[in-house]
């Protein structure tokens, strides 16, 4: 006897989907959308004009300095992807597996305390204390070392991504590990595998997800970060968010500074697409 | 207990009675004048660089007239036509501009009001080009009226660059300079400035042949290994006044001079090559319901006691326009009249660096597209 697939609706479960559907739609798919649309505009005598033109992008796309800045952009994005990924775990460990519940609850308070200021005053702060004269070189020249350059340079960028993404990403980690099934962890162990091999061959796995997640998170933010560049990294050279606000400035090009942004956010798509599918792989 | 007390309060004394009867006719009568006075309360929605609006600047008119400002601030003349054209007609009642932008504004005829030359002080300013200030007039007819300016020259850290050295943008290229030359980040003040530093001053250093501009964009180039960065406004504050930056392109006393009033070993001059005005105007929007406020504003910014708060903002200060309102700020702030030239005789005053043909007005490219200068301004930054 054939047995009848069940094409009934389940609304219970749709009632609860509806709201993220429909926010997704309202507040991205329509902007995307009309963020595509507005590429292909025109503008003139400093009016944009509605219509269906391709030389935006092509004019865009033929530039070097296009190019240039996508690809800093993008490496950029990607070093403060790994660097924080790599400071973060071994913080998310020891939260995860070596303190007490209270000192981890503590732990995630103070992680969380940083995103109740702005991210704008906490960046202006960092000049404060990268400068040549700033805290870092001051206290550096009490040993005779320095003055080091570190505000409006690569490693200013940086900073800024971490300080925007660190706490975050830690704390992605330290959810990922906590979930470990321990008695995976003690059966590796009493299997004779050691401390550092169980990291990479137990728990690194089992908590794949969540540290994927977190890395994408994190290029996410610093790809599209627009503040650290500009006031850590002097925008020298700039990034393609700087870029958008840059192409606004020359005559209400707002469709050129669409084409960067909908470059921004096709990348972002592929990059996030990539990384949701590498962490669900099941391993062969 | 609870239901004694309530009662008490369901059955008041005659007296209390009497006591709350009298309150409330008392609320009920004064009622409709408290709900008057608020609202003949005129908002003014003004759409402006940042500090414009601020308490230093309108206080005195808001109390005076009833009124409170409410401002949108905008960075740049190209935001400001993108805030007026993403708002719906009636947002705002009065538009401060970039000289260079007022004459896009009114090129587009339909979004600021023609004003009456008579309604203000014209035979009272300080120069005649700035009663007939070019974009401000079309076909003869007043859209906008100036209200302040400034002069853009070379700005730097007096510890480490001497006024002499400043004196000529060439300073920029002094080998000490390296990694310590800063750009306001906008195309048109700096590339002006290099203009002008080649020679491009007659018309104006915005309009140059093809060949003046390819030299132009070479020099420009050619300064690149001594630059630090580019800096928005908080960030050429934060970067002249860390010492990040000694020399700093494309600004002038409208930045340091108000580093300078705070303490900050900074200044800027106006070099042998000449300098470049900016102009800030106010046109009222043709949409607005209130143009008698705003025109009253206007006037009040062109009184000398408005003139003497737009030379002391505290965002950003700018000279007076108006002959009554130098004097005033010579009366009631003498520093900052000496500090800034507003005295006679002296040898930075802004009116006789005009005379004497070494400022030029900032405006847009003319003989290439704002689009060419900004393309190449990306280029430059990514040089």
């Amino acid at each position: 006897m054939a047995v009848k697939s069940d094409t009934r609706v389940n609304w219970y479960a749709a009632t609860w989907r509806l709201p993220m559907l429909v926010w997704q739609f309202l507040f991205f798919v329509i902007p995307l959308a009309f963020l595509v649309y507005l590429s292909f505009w025109l503008v003139k005598n400093y009016r944009m004009i509605p219509g269906f033109d391709t030389v935006n992008w092509v004019k865009m796309y033929a530039k070097g300095y296009f190019w240039d800045a996508y690809y800093l952009t993008f490496g950029m994005a990607t070093l403060s992807m790994v660097v924080t990924t790599l400071i973060a775990f071994p913080c998310a460990y020891a939260l995860a597996f070596k303190v007490s519940d209270t000192t981890r609850r503590w732990a995630i308070f103070f992680l969380i305390i940083p995103f109740f200021t702005s991210y704008l005053v906490r960046t202006y702060s960092w000049q404060v204390i990268l400068a040549e004269q700033g805290v870092i070189n001051a206290v550096l020249s009490y040993i005779g070392l320095g003055p080091f350059i570190m505000l409006n340079t690569k490693i200013g960028t940086l900073v800024g991504y971490l300080t925007l993404c660190l706490p975050l990403v830690v704390i992605l980690q330290t959810f990922s590990l906590a979930n470990i099934d321990r008695n995976l962890i003690e059966a590796a162990h009493n299997l004779g595998c050691g401390r550092l091999r169980t990291v990479f061959t137990v728990i690194v796995p089992l908590a794949k997800v969540g540290l994927i997640i977190g890395a994408v998170f994190c290029f996410i933010l610093s790809f599209g970060d627009f503040v650290s560049p500009y006031y850590l990294g002097g925008s020298r050279p700039p990034t393609l968010s700087i870029l958008i606000i840059d192409t606004t400035k020359s005559g209400q090009q707002w469709p050129k500074a669409a084409v960067v942004a909908v470059t921004m956010i096709a990348t972002l798509l592929v990059v996030a697409f990539a990384a949701v599918s590498a962490a669900y792989r099941k391993r062969a | 207990m609870q239901k004694d007390k309530g009662s008490k309060i369901l059955r008041p004394t005659r007296r209390k009675l009497l006591q709350y009867t009298g309150a409330a006719a008392a609320a009920t009568l004064f009622t409709p004048f408290v709900h008057r006075a608020w609202a003949d309360t005129v908002e003014l929605n003004i759409l402006s660089w940042y500090g414009l609006a601020e308490p230093d600047m309108v206080e005195k008119f808001e109390a005076a007239n009833n009124v409170k400002f409410k401002p949108k601030y905008y960075a740049g003349g190209d935001n400001m036509l993108a805030a007026l054209s993403q708002s719906p007609a009636g947002t705002f009642d009065i538009i401060h501009t970039d000289a260079e932008y007022a004459r896009i504004l009114i090129e587009r005829g339909d979004l600021v009001d023609e004003l009456n030359a008579a309604d203000y002080p014209f035979d009272d300013m300080l120069y005649d080009d700035f009663t007939k200030f070019p974009g401000h007039w079309k076909d003869g007819k007043l859209y906008s009226v100036m209200t302040r300016f400034g002069h853009l020259g070379v700005s730097y850290n007096k510890e480490h660059v001497t006024a002499e050295e400043a004196m000529s943008y060439d300073v920029f290229w002094n080998p000490k300079l390296k990694d310590k030359v800063g750009h306001f980040d906008w195309h048109l003040p700096s590339l002006g400035q290099i203009s002008l530093l080649n020679g491009n001053n007659n018309p104006s250093p915005f309009d140059i042949s093809a060949d003046a501009w390819a030299k132009v964009m070479e020099k420009t180039l050619s300064l690149k290994p001594q630059v630090k960065g580019f800096f928005d406004y908080g960030g050429t504050f934060a970067s002249l006044k860390n010492g990040e930056m000694w020399a700093c392109v494309g600004i002038g006393d409208w930045v340091t001079g108000v580093l300078e009033k705070d303490g900050a070993a900074v200044g800027s001059v106006v070099p042998k090559e000449g300098g470049i005005q900016w102009t800030e105007s106010y046109s009222i929007v043709s949409s607005s319901t209130k143009k008698d406020m705003a025109k009253k504003y206007i006037q009040y910014t062109l009184s000398p006691a408005g003139q003497v708060r737009s030379a002391n903002m505290k965002a950003y200060p700018g000279f007076c326009v108006t002959k009554s309102g130098q004097k005033a700020l010579q009366g009631q702030s003498p520093d900052e009249a000496k500090r800034t030239g507003q005295v006679d005789g002296a040898a930075n005053n802004p009116i006789t660096l005009i005379k004497e043909g070494h400022i030029h007005y900032r405006d847009t490219p003319k003989q290439q597209s704002l689009e060419d200068w900004n393309e190449f301004w990306s280029e430059y930054k990514n040089a």
